[in-house]
């Protein structure tokens, strides 16, 4: 499982594991993404957080992300590890690596990946807060919202 | 029998994290008003069919697994 490209585990991420699966000779540039959990979100404080996942799904639709890189960025290699269970602040919760033979396409498609995870990718975050807890993206749900959609503020990141 | 998973807070809202239809095919959309009324789940929520995002005239059918995407938040 080691040296699969597109990952769910319930483990502590290595960066220098992910970023081990895409150095080759060809790269001349390496970026890594790596998204920790954050204690304030808008004055609000953070405790630890709980990622669930679809995890067969989700390291498929990772592995979309990277096939979507691949076309637009064909020299690109990608790596995406994401973790789920409860994670303390500032605790590894991603890591993505790109490696490109210049270093432009390899920012770029780096962050395409992370925008596309927040779009795609079936892993949902619980937020445990001082004074309880929620679900990300979708809190407003957890009420009834007669427009029939979700009003208001989300977290995004 | 159609499998269906729940995961975040519809798994709060139906009470498991997985149920079963009795039914041999359902479109995606005749499946969400079904869980819109029983469970008061979004009926713009994302579903899944065979671990592939479906749209909302797709069929599913007995012996495939669903799943409720709530919109999700990774990252």
């Amino acid at each position: 499982m080691k040296d699969t490209l597109y990952r769910v585990t319930d483990q502590p991420i290595s960066v220098e594991d992910v970023m081990a699966k895409v150095i080759r000779p060809e790269a001349g540039a390496v970026t890594n993404f790596i998204g920790t959990v954050r204690e304030f979100t808008k004055g609000k404080r953070t405790l630890y957080l709980k990622y669930e996942a679809y995890p067969s799904m989700a390291e498929k639709q990772l592995a979309r992300i990277g096939k979507e890189i691949q076309e637009k960025w064909p020299e690109a290699r990608t790596a995406i590890t994401h973790r789920i269970g409860r994670l303390d602040i500032s605790e590894i919760a991603v890591v993505i690596a790109v490696s490109t033979p210049h270093r432009k396409d390899a920012y770029a498609a780096n962050e395409y990946a992370i925008e596309r995870i927040k779009q795609i990718v079936p892993i949902w975050k619980k937020e445990h807060y001082e004074n309880g807890e929620e679900w990300i993206g979708d809190q407003l749900e957890t009420v009834s919202y007669p427009s029939g959609k979700p009003e208001g503020e989300e977290f995004h990141d | 029998m159609i499998k269906v998973l729940c995961f975040a807070h519809i798994k709060e809202l139906t009470g498991s994290d997985e149920l079963l239809l009795e039914n041999e095919e359902l479109t995606v959309q005749d499946f969400l008003q079904d869980m819109h009324d029983r469970y008061g789940i979004n009926k713009d929520c994302m579903v899944a069919v065979n671990e592939e995002y479906a749209e909302p005239g797709d069929v599913m059918k007995s012996g495939d697994t669903v799943a409720l995407i709530p919109p999700v938040s990774g990252g």
